[in-house]
């Protein structure tokens, strides 16, 4: 189960840098979704035998984040009409340097934070780490609100997986708030980027910027 | 404690009923009104049971909070605060289910009673609050909630402005009680209250610092000078019954604060007391000037609160020089008078805002030389706005002489005291004192007579005449508790053994002791008077029966034979008070603006007089100046880009990372 578990988390990782260099939002929806059930696998790789609990967090992750969550974007840029993520404040080029940067960093922190009890996946913390920090990469470097809410949901993604070590401790309830949480996150921005699009007829986020006081 | 908690419960359900019931004004008028009044019943049980002499009530309950502990204790300082917040706010609910009424169409109900349920529930969890987190939570909730009343009418830009200036007030006072908060927990190692006075005794440096940041942190909300900005706007603003509430208890948390900090933190330095009666001295003198100079009349009772929380502080600061120099009756009589003042406060503050809020309510105005001859118009309003203010004046037999003749004893008792250390703040509280009081009576005759005397000054009275019972029940009831605590005052003054043991550091019988030979005068001084004015009433009866068979005519006063008289030749506030503005001048600044008249045939002239408070204007109106222009140069890092807001995020968390794994 271990190769497993280290295998889906290089997948994981592989997402990460593939949505640095995609530009096609639909595609980066796609590699969310794709994020998702690979994370919704990770538990399984883990976990000590089969549990009622265990099913109901494999189902309901899949579920949110790689199914109803993406269908929600795609309505989102379908009725704005968004397809590209054009004029990245960052190059393709220099953004995939940097998504490598920030995972060497990842490795090397998590190298020296204290080990776990019990956690059989070396690849675990750096992996997350890096998915946390490529998130906010993204959340930084795109200007289109709707790559913000995908980095949003990648970030979040990193969270989950640090959540996965205390999988066996974590109760259900604990885990269902923060998919739920995610959730109307992920709802409210879809709906807050459709209202930014019919306003102010652009994605763009720097127009926002005259809400400063 | 059960009681008390089934109190609070029904304040926080009746704001949210009220909440709830949004489309329907009257009944979240009812629901709001209604668990507000009941809340405070239930709760008014067992405080009365504490206050009679049962032992003190505790409860001790988990919380997830760090540090914090939901600890509950009603012992006698709590009880003795308790008394006002609950019976007060009470009455002014029943008083704001009428008045609030005449706002319909601006105010929304459900906006209005939601927040007044919680500013109750918020203030009695403060006086209860035996942690420090959730005694900050809940002044953070009071002063929240009363934010949110004070803007009800935000439609007015003054009303906005004032919202503003008293949540930065408030806020920044917060500010010095959470260092103060997390210097004691430090200290003890805990944030319990009772942690913190096992903790003793605190370092000399370390428990001045304490006490200053609760000069300042409490000071700011109980409003002393030069802390009380907020005061003179935010009262004016607020809808009149939040107004009683507010001057009337919400200020009195600070005083509150600062006793129970006091008991926290050991024998107070001599330089404790000093501080006190020269903030004090301060404010109840400059308080009352610049209440004098006001044309407000919700502004002149915001400053006059001022000037009684001066009163208070020179209470406190008598008793902790006495406590300092071993003097027990300084001691006792300093802090009774002190906390009986808290409570008389409440009772003819409240009284005197619910009048003035009548006298708004009929005439739709605030500025005094619009008004007069309100007395004929409103006879009910008029006459308990006459006991409520003879009442502050500290004139006997009503209630505000019993706490100020306390003081004034426990100064004379300092003054014979041998070291000139108490003897000579002892004689600055004594000559404060009667200044004030001297000051305190002109600015009462003065309303008196502008408001509810003489004839109208212009439309605005003609149509004005007493509220309904709702207005005038609370007033009722708060003036005969005014009169009541006024011939009986031991009726509360024997119920505060259990509030002055900490505070004054002496066993029961040493306050009883200290406390008997002060009763006794003032008992005397009471019923003299009482029998006075019983017999100028019987001589008026008289009068009046000796006229009734008579035929009465009224004629104008001899006028100089000038032909014409008008109203608006009576003296208005302005000129009444000239005098003293005049002598005072050098503190007040009052600006006048005039067009003279000239020539043998004068055209039209003018005049006015405005006096802007001198510490906003000098203070901090640079201060914040300076604050905003050297901040501004941080303006570049808040540009709107969301992008690098989070790119600020990323760059701390690594640099958090990096620093703790170094």
């Amino acid at each position: 189960m271990e190769r497993l578990g280290d295998a889906l988390l290089l997948l994981v990782l592989l997402t990460d840098l593939a949505l640095l260099v995609t530009d096609r939002l639909s595609g980066s929806i796609r590699l969310v979704a794709l994020q998702g059930v690979l994370l919704g696998l990770a538990p399984l790789t883990l976990a000590h035998g089969a549990s009622l609990h265990l099913a109901a967090i494999v189902a309901g992750t899949i579920a949110i984040k790689a199914v109803v969550l993406p269908r929600i974007l795609l309505w989102a840029i379908r009725e704005a009409e968004v397809r590209h993520e054009r004029q990245p404040s960052i190059g393709h080029l220099p953004s995939l340097l940097l998504g490598l940067a920030v995972t060497g960093i990842a490795f090397l922190v998590a190298a020296r934070l204290p080990a776990l009890p019990g956690n059989s996946l070396p690849l675990l913390i750096p992996v997350a780490l890096s998915t946390l920090m490529i998130g906010f990469l993204l959340l930084t470097s795109r200007r289109k609100a709707l790559s913000q809410v995908l980095g949003y949901l990648v970030l979040e993604n990193g969270i989950y997986l640090f959540g996965l070590t205390l999988a066996d401790r974590l109760p259900l309830l604990v885990e269902m708030g923060v998919l739920l949480d995610v959730f109307v996150g992920a709802l409210i921005m879809g709906l807050v980027v459709f209202q930014i699009q019919r306003e102010l007829e652009t994605l763009d986020s720097r127009e926002l910027s005259q809400l400063t006081d | 404690m059960l009681l008390i908690l089934a109190g609070l419960g029904l304040l926080v359900l009746g704001a949210i009923a009220s909440l709830m019931a949004a489309r329907s004004p009257r009944r979240a008028t009812l629901l709001g009104v209604g668990g507000t009044i009941a809340g405070c019943a239930c709760a008014l049980v067992p405080v009365v049971r504490v206050l009679l002499g049962h032992a003190p009530e505790s409860l001790r309950l988990p919380w997830s909070v760090p540090f914090g502990v939901f600890a509950l204790g009603l012992d006698g300082l709590s009880g003795f605060f308790l008394l006002p917040i609950l019976a007060l706010s009470a009455l002014a609910a029943l008083y704001g289910s009428e008045y609030l009424g005449a706002f319909r169409g601006r105010v929304v109900p459900a906006r209005a009673w939601p927040f007044f349920a919680l500013l109750v529930a918020a203030m009695a969890l403060v006086v209860l609050a035996r942690n420090g987190v959730l005694f900050l939570v809940a002044w953070e909730i009071m002063s929240l909630a009363a934010y949110f009343l004070v803007v009800l009418e935000d439609e007015t830009p003054a009303v906005r402005s004032a919202g503003w200036t008293y949540l930065v007030a408030t806020h920044l006072g917060t500010a010095f009680l959470i260092v103060m908060f997390v210097v004691l927990g430090h200290e003890a190692g805990s944030l319990d209250f009772e942690r913190f006075g096992a903790a003793l005794p605190l370092a000399a440096p370390l428990a001045g610092l304490v006490f200053v940041l609760a000069m300042i942190g409490f000071g700011t909300k109980a409003g002393f000078m030069p802390l009380h900005v907020w005061l003179p706007e935010a009262h004016p603003a607020a809808p009149s019954h939040v107004s009683a509430v507010m001057s009337g208890v919400m200020i009195k948390l600070g005083i509150y604060g600062l006793l129970r900090t006091l008991t926290f933190l050991g024998p107070p330095p001599a330089w404790w007391g000093w501080t006190l009666v020269a903030v004090g001295l301060t404010s109840g003198v400059l308080g009352v000037l610049f209440a004098l100079a006001q044309h407000d009349l919700k502004r002149l009772l915001a400053y006059c609160s001022v000037e009684n929380i001066g009163i208070i502080a020179l209470g406190i600061g008598g008793g902790l020089l006495g406590v300092h120099h071993g003097s027990a009756a300084l001691a006792v009589l300093g802090f009774a008078g002190a906390l009986l003042h808290v409570v008389n406060h409440a009772l003819f503050k409240g009284l005197l805002f619910l009048g003035a809020g009548a006298v708004v309510h009929a005439t739709g105005t605030r500025e005094m030389d619009q008004l007069g001859g309100l007395l004929k118009r409103m006879p009910w309003t008029g006459s308990l706005f006459v006991v409520g203010a003879a009442a502050i004046c500290g004139l006997p037999p009503l209630n505000g002489f019993a706490s100020e003749f306390l003081v004034f004893l426990g100064a004379y008792q300092g003054v014979l005291h041998p070291a000139a250390a108490v003897a000579g703040p002892a004689l600055a509280v004594l000559a404060g004192l009667a200044l004030i009081g001297g000051l305190a009576a002109a600015c009462f005759a003065k309303v008196i007579g502008v408001v509810f005397l003489g004839e109208a000054r212009s439309g605005h009275v003609a149509q004005a005449h007493d509220p309904g019972t709702a207005m005038t029940l609370p007033m009722v009831v708060l003036a005969s508790g005014c009169v009541l605590v006024g011939l009986a005052p031991v009726l509360l003054v024997g119920r505060m053994g259990g509030a002055l043991e900490p505070l004054t550091r002496l066993p029961a019988v040493a306050i009883e002791l200290a406390l008997a030979p002060a009763l006794l005068p003032l008992q005397w001084i009471t019923l003299a008077a009482a029998v006075l004015l019983a017999l100028v009433g019987t001589l008026s009866i008289w009068r009046r029966r000796r006229l009734a068979g008579r035929p009465v005519r009224e004629a104008l006063t001899w006028d100089c034979g000038y032909a014409r008289p008008t109203p608006r030749m009576q003296y208005t506030g302005s000129s009444f008070v000239r005098p003293l503005t005049r002598l005072f001048g050098g503190f007040l600044r009052t600006r006048t603006t005039r067009v003279a008249p000239v020539g043998p045939f004068p055209g039209p002239a003018a005049l006015a007089t405005a006096t802007p408070d001198v510490f906003r204007d000098a203070l901090f109106r640079p201060a914040f100046r300076m604050a905003s222009g050297t901040l501004a140069k941080l303006r570049w890092l808040q540009h709107g880009r969301v992008q690098l807001y989070v790119l600020y995020i990323l760059l701390t968390l690594v640099v958090l990372l990096v620093w703790k794994l170094r």
